[in-house]
Parts: C-alpha cells; sequence; structure tokens
C-alpha cells in the first residue's frame, strides 16, 4: 500500500545523515559546529556565522502538533488509496522553530489514515517514530 | 515617497484569448495571440519591440515568441521563477528595462495550459524527491493545496479566521466573475450554502477554496510614459514596484522559520510602499493573487490594509464586493472565479480599473494594487492613472 510513497533521495549530501539518523532509530538535527546555530531543514552553510562545518546533534524526539492537514482526492496514487488521511508539523518540545513534518499514527508502523482526523488538534504531544518504506526510514509520530 | 521608477513607465496595450478548459491551441500559439492582441490594443507594430519578459515556467520562449511575431531586435529579456510569484515580476522587469533605456517597448505575458488533469504539475513529481521538498512530500503534503491548507490551519488557530471568512472570499469573487462575460464561472453562480456543502480538497480547505484550473495567455505591452501619452488608451503608470524573498523563506513549505504567518508579502510591501506616494488607504481597489482564498487574508495583512490576524475579519460586511465593499478585489473574478493563469489576469484587470473599463468598475478609481504568489517568492504593482 505505501510501495509508490514519494521518497527522500536519501544520497542528498546535505541530508544523507538526517536519513542515516532515522536508520537508527535517531531524530537528528544539523548543528553548527562554529556557532551552535541548529537548523532544519539541513543546508550546507550557517545562516548566522557561514561556517561550513556541522554536527549531527539528536534531539527529544518529542514536540507538539504546530498544524495538520487532512488531503482528500484527487492525489497520487498511492495517497489517494489512504485518503483522506493526515499529515502533521511537529515543533520540536526543546526549540519550537525547530519543525519537522510527518504523519500522526497510532502505531510506528501503522497506516496514516489509521487516526480518526477528528481526535487531532494543535499542540497535541507527540513523539517521533520510524518507519521502513522500502529503503527509507521515515520519522513519524505518535501522541505522547 | 517616490522613487527612481515612479511613473517613468506604463501599460498601453493589454491582450487575451479565450480563458477555457482545453483549448486546442498549443501554450506557445496560446502566446502568440495573446501577444498581438496586446500590440494591436497599444497600437504599435511588433517590429518595434525589443524587450521581453516572462515567467521561466514558459521555459526559453522568448525566442519563438519573437520569430512568430516578427518582433525586432530584441535588446533586453528576462525571465522570472516561483510561478504565481512572477506574474508583477515580469511586469516590473519590463518596466524597469524601458526606464532605463535597455529598450523602448517591452511585453510581458503568461501562457498556460493547465486545465487537463494530466497537466497538474504534482501528478508529475519523481519518485525520489531531492531539495526542500523532500521535508514534505514523503508525508503526503503533496500539493499546493495540501501545503497552503498546513498553513491555514495555523492561521486559523493563531487569529480565529473560520470557514466563514473563507466564504465571504470565495463568494465575492464569484459575484464579479458573474459580472465578467469574459470569466470561466460568468454563468455559474455560488452561494454560502454551497461552499459550506464542498467537498474537502484538503481540510480545512473544500473545493470552492482553490483557483480554477484554466488553459489561456494574456500580455501586456510596456512603454514610456512619455510615448504613453500619444497612444490611443488612457495609460496605467507602473506607479511602484517590487518583489521579494523574506528571510529564511522556504517555496509553499514555508514552515521552518520563526513565523512562517510573515509571509513575502510583508517584505514585498515595504519595498512598494516605500516608493510610493500612496499608502494601503489611498488605494480602493486591489488584485490580490488568489491560488487559494487564505491567500487574501493574509495578503491583506502583508500589504497593509490591516494588522496582521485581522485579515480575515476584514473581509466581513462584503468587504471585497463590488460595489460598495471597503476594498473591491478581484473585481474581474480573479484566479479562483475569472481564470488561473498564474495570476497574470489581475496585472491585466488592474489595467482595466485603470481605463474605467472593468465589468466591476470602481468609480474614480487613481490607483490599483496587484499582487503575486504569496507563499512563494513574490511580487507587486501598483498601477495609477
Amino acid at each position: 500500500m505505501e510501495a509508490d510513497f514519494l521518497l527522500p533521495d536519501a544520497e542528498d549530501p546535505d541530508a544523507a545523515e538526517f536519513w542515516a539518523g532515522c536508520a537508527r532509530g535517531e531524530l537528528l538535527v544539523q548543528t553548527c559546529k562554529s556557532c551552535g546555530l541548529r537548523r532544519m531543514p539541513p543546508r550546507p552553510m550557517c545562516p548566522r556565522c557561514l561556517s561550513l562545518e556541522f554536527r549531527w546533534d539528536p534531539t527529544s524526539g518529542r514536540g507538539t502538533i504546530w498544524s495538520f492537514i487532512v488531503p482528500h482526492p484527487p492525489l497520487l496514487p498511492a495517497y489517494q488509496e489512504l485518503a483522506p488521511y493526515n499529515a502533521i508539523v511537529v515543533a520540536l518540545e526543546e526549540d519550537p522553530t525547530l519543525r519537522f513534518v510527518g504523519n500522526l499514527v497510532e502505531t510506528p508502523d501503522g497506516a496514516i489514515n489509521e487516526i480518526d482526523p477528528a481526535t487531532i488538534q494543535i499542540g497535541d504531544p507527540v513523539r517521533v517514530v520510524f518507519h521502513r518504506v522500502e529503503d527509507v526510514v521515515l520519522p513519524r509520530w505518535v501522541h505522547a | 515617497m517616490a522613487g527612481p521608477l515612479t511613473d517613468r513607465t506604463a501599460i498601453v496595450g493589454i491582450g487575451q484569448t479565450a480563458f477555457a478548459k482545453g483549448l486546442p491551441d498549443s501554450e506557445l500559439s496560446l502566446a502568440c495571440q495573446a501577444v498581438s492582441a496586446a500590440l494591436d490594443d497599444a497600437a504599435i507594430a511588433p517590429g518595434e519591440v525589443d524587450g521581453l519578459a516572462m515567467f521561466s515556467m514558459e521555459d526559453g520562449r522568448e525566442v519563438d515568441v519573437a520569430r512568430n511575431l516578427g518582433l525586432g531586435d530584441i535588446t533586453f529579456f528576462s525571465e522570472v521563477g516561483y510561478g504565481g510569484g512572477a506574474g508583477c515580476g515580469v511586469v516590473g522587469h519590463a518596466a524597469m528595462a524601458v526606464a532605463t533605456g535597455q529598450c523602448n517597448v517591452a511585453v510581458a505575458w503568461r501562457a498556460r495550459k493547465r486545465a487537463a488533469k494530466g497537466s497538474r504539475p504534482w501528478a508529475q513529481v519523481s519518485r525520489r524527491i531531492t531539495g526542500h521538498w523532500q521535508w514534505s512530500r514523503p508525508f503526503g503534503v503533496i500539493r499546493p493545496v495540501d501545503e497552503i491548507a498546513m498553513l491555514t490551519r495555523r492561521y486559523m488557530h493563531e487569529f480565529g479566521a473560520t470557514r466563514e471568512h473563507l466564504a465571504n472570499v470565495a463568494v465575492a469573487f464569484r459575484k464579479h466573475a458573474n459580472r465578467n462575460p469574459a470569466a470561466t464561472m460568468h454563468d455559474k453562480p455560488l452561494t454560502r450554502e454551497q461552499y459550506m456543502d464542498a467537498r474537502w480538497i484538503s481540510e480545512p480547505l473544500c473545493l470552492f477554496d482553490n483557483c480554477l484550473e484554466t488553459d489561456g495567455a494574456l500580455a501586456a505591452v510596456i512603454v514610456s510614459a512619455d510615448r504613453a501619452k500619444d497612444l490611443p488608451h488612457p495609460p496605467a503608470y507602473v506607479h511602484s514596484f517590487a518583489q521579494s524573498i523574506p528571510q529564511q523563506h522556504q517555496v509553499m513549505t514555508n514552515y521552518f522559520n520563526d513565523d512562517p504567518l510573515i509571509g513575502p508579502s510583508y517584505a514585498c510591501a515595504a519595498r512598494l510602499w516605500a516608493q510610493s506616494d500612496f499608502r494601503p488607504k489611498d488605494v480602493p481597489v486591489a488584485q490580490i493573487y488568489d491560488a487559494f482564498s487564505p491567500l487574501i487574508p493574509l495578503s491583506l495583512e502583508g500589504y497593509g490594509f490591516c494588522q496582521r490576524g485581522e485579515g480575515a475579519a476584514f473581509t466581513d460586511d462584503g468587504a471585497l464586493e463590488w460595489p460598495d465593499g471597503r476594498l473591491p478585489t478581484n473585481t474581474s473574478g480573479g484566479g479562483m472565479s475569472e481564470a488561473y493563469v498564474h495570476g497574470f489576469n489581475l496585472v491585466l484587470e488592474g489595467v482595466r480599473q485603470m481605463r474605467g473599463t472593468s465589468t466591476s468598475q470602481v468609480d474614480g478609481a487613481e490607483t490599483c494594487l496587484v499582487t503575486s504568489g504569496e507563499g512563494v517568492p513574490t511580487s507587486a504593482l501598483l498601477l495609477r492613472k
């Protein structure tokens, strides 16, 4: 059912380590080695100090729902099959300006439509879980 | 306070094709037809055209347009990116080129065939996602409507906006389209009840929060203010022009900065008003980019017609409706009810308001704001009579 999901190109040099972290069960955030600024999405240069040196720091994996949508058809076939489903934006607990798009599920390997959208609210606490699709592991979220 | 571009150039010719779902002509043919019509309208021969500005999404079409129309030696050409953000941008680039002597007669246009289902850009993405889309598309945030719905839900949460406010937008623009024989939705009224009962596309947005899917083309001819005085139509002067990519902006999925609801319109507006003799309170009519209804309240805030968070309430009491609203907006029906040609129809409607020829003409309008896509690197024009 997820056979035709759109997937990140996990070879992207600016992002490969993020996806490698997911495969190990870690939600990482790119952090400037020079000034310590954390940045999401990843990119080669720190917009504050222009350093090209960075590391990948672990996060709490906890946050709150910043916003959410419930897509309905017409959609790409793989997603249309599951519609209506949810997609959420999560603001990270330790820094709410660090945000991640994902899906809210009941269980790590559950379908993205298994939660009744009427029960989702902005501000709900969530925590990260991980789910493999082909050769990529995607972060997703369950109620905390 | 005026700027170096203020009133130096004017739009003196406008042309458009029919708008429809499924025109037989190619996109290139539509472009040529619109440019030809705009030059006829300006009473300027194609051989005089020496400047071109177009959407980069048309991918190198300048040469084809020049060869088909028998244009003169082109000494200025420019492309503006980011789809719906480019409409005012191409006109502004043409105006700057004329004002600085890089060319004398410039043409800007947009031609697009987007009515066929297979032409939807989101339906043509490749499976492996690179760049910034990899942070949203794998999770099913795929279509532009999904990306804007995410911001809309947050906007509703922070500021108390409701579907009633979005219905104000959709119903107002449809009323204007019902007065405009060129509009796709000319014969189709839209009631508030129909809006409320419509099917979801991406909650919290329903069918009528979306723009149309249209085949069509439009063009505008830009010359110096001196030349404009000798031409058949009243000039629509380019009073002020601005573009913006705000700090830490992300195209469409602008979820990753300190305050995602401060969209590109804020920075664009700051530049636009800084080079203008007018203020928002002086502007009696506006053409605001409306790929999705929530872009209207966000833009009303960004361009300073109200305070932040007040854009939704601004739309109450028929504020956007001709003739009695405080700011009649998208008086041809806009992208939601006239045609969605990446917002270029908004430019032409702005010109008609300055000429006094709109089908929903605002009496005595001396200026008209025209904006391009909110949510992407954008642009805006303030036209004056």
